[in-house]
């Protein structure tokens, strides 16, 4: 059970104790987001939080510290998700060196398919850390194969077309599309996008190795008055959703 | 060195690429295919040459500003975009777009737009072809460009109201592009400039550069009153109309200048001058010069003009600048106004407030132009701006 969870909500000072809460509920991992102001791949929820945490001072400094924080008080394994922009921004080997500083293990870049992903794993991988890639229910063969010879160190399983975003039933793609990438590779596999209840996420972590949930976790931040109100909304959401996701690996 | 064609990255020497989620990778290389081929079927190019001619009125005449030419010292032509069907030189994009939709076995089209005219070149199109439409358009520039919005809806399509950010064209690029995550299935993105992920810089510089393929030869210097260029001037915003009637003449002796919105000045930081002032990133899945701040997050932009009103600019016009082969300026939203009224005083033509920006450019520079021939690509006409110049009382 892997949260996504925008970097400097509900301010960057209280951020950490938002990942806390999690961790104590039983997350596995972290998705750290890196605010950005126009994300193609998110929907409503993960727009506004963005904006927020920008307004609020996040950025893509504030979140590889709050990242730092994160690895250290959690201790638990921490990927960073962002958009391609602030990387050349800050300029590649310098976010890869501030990445393996803190302690991250992996980065997801929303808008970077395979393509165009070579000098981000090559500066990477030196500090040992991993760029994963993307399969949509989209991908082609051609293209799954590509994904796998490019050696991620996980494999992110887009669960339904679309932007992330909460949805009202579970994608009826991703036992599929799991499946189809089993039959090529060994990597592990994630799935994520529009997984919003406890019972899809149980659908999605029967096939996958680990199920992120972002909006659905999100809204809880935006919806809570205070820090702690957030902390609090976040612990019993975790707590379900982790729960849901035990189910199966012991069945 | 003009470039016929990306390399197979989508790069124009560095500029363009593909920055999309995966999801849209595996539609952007069959549009890439799709597009090659039909642009090597000369049937395609027969039933687009034949709309052009028969129902967008192409080729669109050159004009003679005589009154304008005595003004400023030199010879003004107007190439006029602004007659072509609809208004504005959008219309040769989507026509060409909307046959490649039906090609791909499509059946819903959306689009972006921020003056409007290219959200009603795409309805427009639809309509013809019979196609379902919906069009993204910001908040603010629904407001701004009213009459555009009103054809659209009465050409069926679904106008859909922007409201993130400052509610202009950058938001509703983003908009259409997270639509098209869901929908690639059975939708096609017509967008509206050369910008965004390859293929859509290549195939609209393809479906515009008929506007500098008959300049050439409408003032090919052969016959009387027509002399060659010395001068090419066009606005740019994401950077079309300036493509389509460079492209043609990129590595020749004609001088080539794009003409950006300055907004409030440069100074302000107030502007849509990516090319002028801002600086290489990403945005809308693109390489290419953008506003954007020392976090590289994207800066909104500001112009009077909608259409200009944009933090990014086509790839290929980053490669042009970066290589010297254009020449790139910007003008304030005061001289913009002040060349609408300029040309409707003298020559009887309103133009459209994005056009107006290399009128402005154009007067402005004229002491240094005596006795040049000057072409001014008149990109679209301004009715849809004659409200928001003169205040809804007179
Ligand atoms: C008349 C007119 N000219 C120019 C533009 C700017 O777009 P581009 O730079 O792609 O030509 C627009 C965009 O809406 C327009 O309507």
């Amino acid at each position: 059970m892997l949260p996504y969870m925008t970097a400097g909500l509900p301010t960057p000072s209280h951020s950490v104790e938002l990942f806390t809460a999690m961790a104590n509920a039983g997350a596995d991992g972290f998705e750290v987001g890196i605010p950005y102001a126009d994300p193609l791949m998110d929907g409503p929820t993960i727009q506004a939080a963005g904006d927020r945490a920008l307004e609020a001072g996040s950025g893509v400094r504030v979140g590889l510290d709050i990242l730092e924080e994160v690895v250290s008080t959690a201790g638990k394994p921490s990927v960073v998700m962002t958009y391609v922009n602030p990387i050349l921004r800050m300029g590649i080997d310098d976010f890869a060196d501030r990445v393996a500083t803190a302690g991250g293990s992996a980065v997801i870049i929303a808008d970077l398919p395979v393509d165009e992903a070579e000098v981000f794993t090559a500066a990477f991988n030196r500090r040992g850390i991993g760029l994963v890639l993307f399969i949509a229910p989209t991908t082609t063969e051609e293209r799954l194969e590509r994904v796998v010879g490019a050696n991620p160190p996980f494999i992110y399983c887009i669960a339904d077309l679309g932007v992330t975003g909460q949805r009202a039933t579970a994608s009826d793609h991703i036992e599929e599309l799991v499946a189809r990438v089993r039959q090529k590779t060994d990597t592990p596999i994630v799935a994520g996008v529009g997984i919003s209840s406890p019972e899809q996420a149980n659908v999605a972590a029967r096939v996958a190795d680990g199920v992120i949930v972002g909006s659905a976790l999100v809204r809880e931040v935006l919806d809570a008055s205070d820090a702690a109100g957030a902390a609090a909304a976040l612990y019993s959401a975790v707590a379900a959703y982790a729960a849901a996701v035990r189910r199966t690996s012991t069945n | 060195m003009r470039l016929e064609r990306p390399d197979t990255r989508g790069r124009f020497a560095g500029f363009g690429g593909q920055f999309a989620p995966e999801t849209l990778m595996p539609a952007l290389e069959e549009l890439e295919s799709e597009f090659a081929k039909a642009w090597a079927d000369p049937e395609f190019h027969a039933e687009l040459d034949a709309l052009l001619r028969d129902y967008v009125g192409r080729p669109t005449p050159v004009y003679r500003a005589a009154r304008l030419s005595d003004q400023f010292g030199l010879e003004l032509y107007l190439k006029r975009e602004d007659l072509a069907h609809t208004g504005a030189h959008k219309i040769n994009n989507t026509m060409g777009q909307a046959l490649l939709t039906q090609r791909m076995g499509k059946s819903r089209v959306i689009a972006e737009t921020g003056a409007g005219q290219h959200g009603v070149a795409t309805a427009t199109a639809c309509a013809l072809l019979g196609q379902e439409c919906v069009v993204y358009m910001g908040e603010k520039d629904i407001e701004r460009q009213a009459l555009n919005v009103h054809r659209m809806r009465m050409l069926g399509t679904e106008v859909r109201a922007v409201t993130s950010g400052a509610g202009t064209l950058k938001d509703a690029v983003s908009a259409a592009m997270r639509d098209w995550v869901a929908s690639v299935a059975d939708t096609h993105y017509i967008i509206g400039s050369v910008v965004g992920p390859h293929p859509f810089p290549w195939i609209v510089r393809e479906l515009q550069k008929v506007i500098g393929e008959e300049l050439q030869s409408q003032m090919s210097g052969k016959e009387p009153n027509r002399p060659r260029p010395d001068m090419v001037v066009a606005c740019v915003g994401g950077g079309s109309n300036a493509m389509g009637i460079f492209y043609p003449y990129v590595g020749s002796d004609v001088e080539l200048v794009g003409v950006e919105a300055a907004g409030y000045g440069l100074e302000t930081g107030q502007h849509g001058a990516s090319l002028v002032a801002g600086s290489p990133g990403v945005i809308h899945g693109s390489m290419t010069y953008l506003l954007q701040d020392d976090q590289g997050q994207i800066l909104e932009a500001h112009s009077i003009s909608a259409g200009l009103d944009y933090p990014g600019v086509g790839p290929e016009h980053a490669y042009f600048k970066e290589a010297g082969l254009v020449r790139y300026e910007s003008i304030t939203d005061d001289e913009a106004v002040a060349a609408v009224h300029l040309l409707a005083a003298t020559e009887g033509i309103i133009p459209a407030l994005e056009s107006a920006h290399g009128l402005a450019w154009i007067a402005k520079e004229a002491g240094n132009l005596q006795g040049k021939v000057v072409v001014l690509n008149l990109s679209g006409r301004g009715d849809k701006d004659v409200e928001q110049i003169t205040g809804p009382d007179e």
